[in-house]
């Protein structure tokens, strides 16, 4: 399927920044007329994505986050990447509950409910290089 | 995000309005803290009706008041979370430790 609009942001890895990018995801999704369910799952999605990239990725110093969306005629796909420290282990920082930083109330479930939300999900990432996550989300489904 | 607060026979409402994020969850984290241990209750309610978005940023927030709240002999519940509020409550597991009401 040939992609019918695409666009790309940078901002810099500040807190502040996680419902701004949630929120250019669902005004950009919104063209294709999603349920509000499938809105708020697009929106929790892409928030987790961002906040990991702004706390394990450049552990909240200063850096960049790049969010690029590609709407399709029945779906968005959404692809975050940073270039910050990389994840050494995705299997296991993708296990349900499990954090690396449980010290500042990290609960483990980020890519759970990226997953659950999103009809799928990509980690790549190198160490000392960065992550980038590709997620899709199919709207209408019948 | 904007707290409002009701102390009431023992009973610590604590009402969120806004989003709750990883960016929002830091100050309402610090404030409802602060309360703990300025204000004489035995159950922690966190009302959450203006809650109009949470990832699982607001997960790690309930679970640490939670901690936090046993750890002084309270209990605490969570009252009038949206639908989509709900669905991510019931994926962490948070039901299971305390009642939604």
């Amino acid at each position: 399927m040939q992609p019918i609009n695409r666009t790309k942001i940078e901002f810099e890895s500040k807190s502040a920044n996680e419902a701004f990018a949630r929120l250019v995801a669902a005004a950009f999704a919104a063209q294709l007329d999603p349920t509000l369910e499938e809105l708020a799952d697009l929106k929790t999605a892409v928030s987790e994505a961002v906040t990991n990239a702004i706390i394990h990725g450049y552990e909240q110093k200063p850096g960049v986050v790049k969010m690029e969306l590609v709407l399709y005629p029945d779906s968005i796909e959404v692809t975050i990447e940073d270039q910050g420290v990389g994840i050494e282990d995705i299997e296991k920082a993708t296990i349900p509950t499990y954090t690396s930083k449980p010290e500042l109330e990290r609960t483990g479930m980020g890519f759970t409910i990226m997953q659950t939300f999103m009809d799928s999900l990509d980690v790549q990432s190198a160490m000392g290089e960065g992550t980038k996550i590709t997620m899709k989300k199919v709207f209408h489904k019948k | 995000m904007e707290i409002t607060v009701k102390q009431e026979n023992q009973i610590l409402t604590v009402f969120l309005k806004g989003e709750l994020d990883h960016h929002t969850a830091i100050s309402v984290k610090d404030t409802i803290d602060m309360l703990l241990v300025k204000t004489p209750f035995k159950v922690l309610v966190l009302d959450m009706a203006g809650v109009t978005f949470m990832d699982s940023s607001g997960i790690g927030l309930i679970a640490g008041r939670y901690n936090r709240v046993r750890s002084i002999g309270g209990s605490m519940k969570i009252a009038n979370p949206s639908f989509s509020l709900t669905r991510i409550l019931k994926m962490s597991g948070i039901e299971k430790l305390m009642k939604i009401i």
